[in-house]
């Protein structure tokens, strides 16, 4: 296909500790087009910031990608060096974090945070670049005005989101990840932020990423869902499909422990916790916690392999 | 604007301070078992005569007076005459003090510049040869007295290259610059004096190296415990997934932040240092404040010695104001 925007190939990301080695993503592979939006979705500590960290090349030591491609637009991102890499982050792909506030630099004005990515994409000052800054801000419904001289610490938590959304969305890239931009909010924020988001990145027509562990979420606002599990991808599949044709025992599990308005019964969680990473389970990560488990789970690892049109999961019942 | 309000509260609560300091030092020297006239006039005066100088530097009232008066005296500017030299403390201290002063300045300057850029380094290449350079480097300037570092560098230096100068403010065949501030190098520069600057730079380069070599190690922590602690912030984070290139995350979105608790520990140490220069000051026969204390606490000269703490206390308490307004400059959250 020739939209393909971004392709990650047997992605491995290790992070070395004093315990061992954490393998926190293990043959990770996945596709996304342009102008999609693919919602990564999973528990904490399945490697979804990790792989949207990893795409951003912003694994630091102790963590390291020990294998596999990210091609973005024909270049494979872990060959490039610091110099190119730069070239990419910010203008052709961007992020915004889960924490806004303090993933803002405290002792800078809003306005120079911002002005400071305008400038670089398009080659000017930072004071020249204020220009454009108020139009970011007044694209997230902000006061330019104001909201150019506070420093972050007065700014709130969905204001200071809104000041990423606009810095990130301020150069128009390409690809943007959102890591879990709501979860530091409160509910209603929340619904403010997403349609933001949404309302304007149909505008722009960006490739979104958006990382959450809050399936209704990814349910209204992703064309495609992406699950993980313990550093793998368990299932991969448009959001129509995955909700109303769960093929993963892991995927239906989840979606059972949706807690739904009107239902009386007991929520059903899956039972067990997320294997420990530095020594996972053999074969399939999901295995001791899956109802289904068959002998060739605990031995051979499945493959991610379309099971029908579009729809891709990883599990040894389906062959 | 709120920080003149900080500032007046700051000033206020210092006054407070230094009442304390004087009180506590006006009992301290007056406790202590000894005789001032005894040792001013040696032990076999007559009485009379030892009546007399009692008399004549106030120690004959009752010890409240005694200090009621030295408060009114420090109220106008007046910290007693003293026992030793026979002039006003205070011109006393207005000549030595410049001496301290410019020496502090100059290693404080020295160790503000090695320390941050060591700490930097230590911290950017974080377990690579140049951390473990620096930090080996900022440890033997603590570990080595100063006395001592000072001598060595004298026998190198001087003694055995010639390339610098040993003792003394100035060489003795230099003209010394007119007295303005009473620090050679600024008043030299002021006067155009250039054979004087000149002169001066080289011999204080010694004696602020050993200063600031010692007080290196501790700017060098902090700053380094800092960085690594910003380095890891989200924000950094996020100025690296802007595209930042690597100088600009450490120089312009990491040190800012980094530097703020690195503000408070130049402060300390510069009070530090212009508090205990003696021994800098004795190795290399330099004519400052701390000598000039520490020969009053040996001649028992009271006013002398407590003129020299309270005006130790109050330029440490300003050095502390200033570091607060520093704070306020670099972290907008203060200023709230």
């Amino acid at each position: 296909m020739n939209d393909v925007l971004l392709e990650v190939k047997n992605l491995r990301v290790v992070f070395h500790t004093y315990r061992g080695i954490v393998q926190a993503l293990d043959d990770v592979s996945f596709t996304i087009h342009r102008n999609e939006r693919v919602g990564i979705i999973g528990e904490t500590g399945c490697g979804k910031s990790v792989t949207s960290l990893a795409i951003m090349r912003l694994i630091e030591p102790p963590g390291e990608i020990v294998n596999g491609e990210i091609i973005f637009e024909g270049k494979d991102l872990v060959k490039l060096n610091e110099n190119s890499l730069n070239t990419i982050r910010g203008k052709e792909i961007s992020m915004i974090f889960q924490e806004p506030l303090s993933s803002l630099n405290p002792v800078m004005k809003v306005g120079f945070q911002i002005g400071e990515s305008i400038s670089k994409v398009k080659n000017i000052s930072i004071k020249a670049s204020q220009k454009f800054v108020r139009d970011a801000l007044k694209a997230v419904d902000l006061d330019p005005e104001r909201v150019v001289n506070l420093y972050p610490s007065e700014l709130s938590g969905g204001m200071a989101q809104r000041v990423m959304i606009s810095m990130a969305l301020s150069t128009n890239p390409k690809l943007m990840i959102a890591d879990e931009p709501t979860s530091a909010l409160d509910v209603t924020i929340q619904a403010q932020i997403m349609n933001l988001l949404d309302e304007l990145v149909s505008k722009m027509k960006n490739t979104v990423i958006l990382i959450t562990h809050d399936l209704g979420v990814a349910a209204q606002f992703c064309d495609k869902i992406l699950i993980m599990y313990a550093g793998t991808i368990v299932e991969f599949a448009e959001t129509k499909e995955l909700f109303e044709n769960p093929l993963h025992p892991y995927t239906k599990g989840l979606l059972k422990a949706i807690p739904k308005v009107g239902n009386k019964n007991k929520i059903v969680g899956i039972p067990g916790s997320v294997p420990d990473l530095v020594n996972p389970p053999r074969g399939c990560r999901f295995h001791p916690r899956c109802p289904f488990a068959m002998e060739i789970c605990k031995i051979e690892k499945p493959t991610l392999k379309t099971e029908s049109q579009d729809h891709l999961v990883s599990c040894h019942l389906y062959r | 604007m709120k920080l003149g309000n900080y500032i007046i509260k700051r000033s206020l609560l210092m006054l407070l301070v230094m009442f304390g300091v004087v009180a506590i030092v006006f009992a301290i020297v007056h406790v202590i078992p000894a005789d001032p006239v005894g040792a001013l006039l040696g032990g076999n005066a007559p009485p009379a005569v030892v009546d007399r100088m009692k008399e004549q530097l106030g120690l004959n009232k009752p010890l409240f007076i005694q200090f009621i008066d030295y408060i009114w005296g420090v109220i106008h500017g007046n910290l007693g005459n003293s026992i030793q030299s026979g002039r006003p403390v205070v011109q006393d201290i207005m000549e030595y003090f410049p001496v301290t002063l410019q020496l502090s300045i100059v290693a404080i300057f020295i160790s503000i510049i090695l320390g941050i850029f060591l700490g930097i380094f230590s911290a950017v290449y974080r377990n690579k040869w140049i951390d473990h350079f620096s930090r080996i480097f900022s440890i033997l300037g603590v570990s080595m007295p100063v006395f001592w570092t000072g001598l060595i560098l004298l026998l190198v230096f001087y003694y055995i290259l010639g390339w610098l100068p040993g003792t003394g403010q100035l060489s003795l065949f230099v003209i010394p610059p007119e007295r303005i501030t009473g620090m050679i190098l600024v008043d030299s520069l002021l006067t155009g004096n250039w054979e004087a600057f000149w002169n001066g730079l080289r011999h204080i380069i010694l004696p602020a190296a050993v200063l600031g070599y010692a007080a290196t190690a501790s700017i060098a922590r902090i700053t380094r415990a800092s960085m690594l602690d910003v380095l890891t912030q989200d924000y950094i984070r996020t100025a690296k997934a802007k595209g930042m290139s690597k100088k600009v995350v450490i120089y312009r979105h990491a040190l800012k932040n980094a530097l703020i608790p690195v503000v408070t520990i130049i402060g300390l140490t510069f009070g530090g240092l212009l508090e205990g220069a003696v021994l800098t000051e004795t190795v290399f026969g330099l004519p400052g404040l701390g000598r000039y204390i520490v020969n009053a606490l040996l001649n028992l000269d009271y006013p002398a010695i407590m003129g020299g703490t309270l005006f130790i206390a109050l330029i440490y308490s300003l050095v502390n104001l200033s570091v607060d307004l520093i704070y306020a400059m670099l972290d907008p959250r203060m200023r709230a």
